[in-house]
């Protein structure tokens, strides 16, 4: 069962390799995102400041969404999702493999590059480890309800834009604890209340959503 | 083994059809008299607010339907749970039937909360813990509606909208606590829903009275959607 996971995990994670500019995509639009802001409200480095956590997470939300359907579609396409529901690894394993590759993919490039932006927002430094801590725990929940949402609306015309209106709201928890969890480090105080409740979210969502992937995705594979 | 036929015996679209024809007239009609005691109760008999005058009136409209869309969308997750484990194709229309209900009550409950926050609190919209969860809510019945409507294929359409359901039901006490905290972190007490103490006899009468009516008219709404999607469907 571990075995079949490893080797989904390693069989997606060499895929996303062998057709980089995916990957970098979603990462650069990650980055699009986050700089527009400052061209929109203006460059005032307190304004700035005061917006960051909350900026850099929701670019982290959609730059999240935007990758999302790549998740199953490619092998629901050519049949290699049939298969693997069909195999002997239950799908609960099979999906939770797929979202960590995913996460791997989307997620956790986010995190390493989030105190980049951090920079370009005039952050003091002590904030980064907050802010890549909140988004190493908060990005695996938003890889997992977004797989929940990307197995419903698989094949379903009007896909994306859907995916969207599905999976936003569930996001509003993750994005309200995630970049809570930085302003409060910023007004100097103690965020370790936001980041358990997201590390709890991690475990509650990893505990359930592979069962709510495997039945969405069994329904669409019908 | 008797009480499993009882159990499923309306659930087959067939035999529940006329029930619900019964069930909608019914509960139609008897929500007319309901709506104009509640608002007769509301309008004329509740006394006048002391800090708010007659504005606090639209209380009569505004609580009942939030208790709706949130009650309202317990249910349809319940019949598309139900639909989900039993495999009972009514089940899930009642899920269908019921969304645009629970839509239109939150819709009205944002919409009431908009007009009677304008006096009161000088805007249309805070970003207070409840208005926000019941936006959120919104969001989630069009969700599950855009789902539904978005896969031609009608079990499929079910099913995926039941999953999509009972996630959303799941997720809808964490909203709620997670609006509420992050409320309370951003602003004071600036805006408080806290209300005078003793809430009049007759008010909460009212309130009562309207939210009856407005489950009446839910059902009968619901039961005559879901005799349109029996036809539709067969």
């Amino acid at each position: 069962m571990l075995e079949a996971a490893r080797c989904i995990v390693y069989r997606d994670l060499l895929l996303a390799l062998r057709r980089r500019t995916d990957v970098a995509t979603a990462l650069l639009f990650f980055v699009i995102v986050a700089s527009l802001f400052p061209l929109g409200i203006g460059a005032e480095p307190n304004l700035l400041r005061a917006i960051a956590p909350g900026v850099i997470w929701v670019a982290a939300l959609l730059s999240t969404m935007l990758s999302l359907g790549r998740l199953f579609a490619a092998d629901h396409a050519d049949g290699t999702l049939e298969q693997l529901a069909l195999g002997a690894a239950p799908l609960g394993v099979v999906v939770t493999a797929k979202t960590l590759a995913h996460w791997l993919l989307s997620g956790l490039p986010l995190v390493l590059i989030a105190p980049v932006l951090a920079v370009q927002y005039d952050l003091p430094q002590a904030l980064y480890g907050v802010l890549a801590l909140s988004l190493l725990l908060g990005t695996p929940v938003l890889s997992m309800i977004g797989a929940i949402g990307a197995a419903l609306t698989l094949g379903v015309r009007g896909g994306g834009v859907l995916l969207a209106l599905l999976v936003l709201p569930l996001y509003v928890p993750v994005l309200i604890m995630g970049a809570g969890a930085v302003e409060m480090a910023a007004a100097g105080l103690e965020s370790g209340g936001q980041l358990l409740i997201l590390g709890a979210l991690l475990v509650f969502t990893a505990a359930f959503a592979p069962w709510a992937i495997a039945a969405a995705l069994r329904i669409s594979l019908e | 083994m008797t009480t499993a036929v009882r159990w499923f015996w309306f659930a087959s679209p067939h035999t529940f059809f006329p029930l619900a024809g019964t069930i909608a007239r019914w509960s139609g009609l008897l929500a007319v008299p309901f709506a104009l005691a509640g608002l007769y109760v509301g309008f004329l008999v509740a006394p006048t607010d002391a800090q708010q005058g007659e504005v606090y009136r639209i209380i009569f409209i505004h609580v009942p339907a939030a208790w709706m869309s949130m009650f309202l969308y317990l249910v349809m997750a319940f019949w598309a749970a139900l639909g989900l484990a039993f495999n009972t194709r009514l089940s899930a229309m009642m899920a269908q039937a019921i969304a645009p209900t629970g839509a239109l009550f939150t819709f009205i409950a944002l919409w009431t909360g908009a007009l009677w926050g304008k006096p009161t609190w000088g805007t249309y919209w805070v970003w207070d813990a409840r208005l926000t969860s019941e936006l959120i809510l919104l969001f989630l019945y069009f969700g599950f509606m855009a789902l539904h409507a978005s896969i031609d294929d009608l079990r499929r359409a079910d099913r995926a909208a039941a999953v999509l359901a009972i996630v959303g039901a799941v997720n809808v006490p964490i909203i709620y606590y997670s609006v509420q905290w992050w409320n309370t972190l951003h602003q004071g007490a600036s805006v408080s829903f806290t209300k005078a103490p003793s809430m009049a006899a007759t008010m909460f009468l009212g309130m009562i009275l309207m939210a009856l009516a407005f489950w009446l008219y839910s059902i009968a709404v619901a039961m005559v959607r879901v005799r349109c999607l029996i036809v539709e469907r067969q």
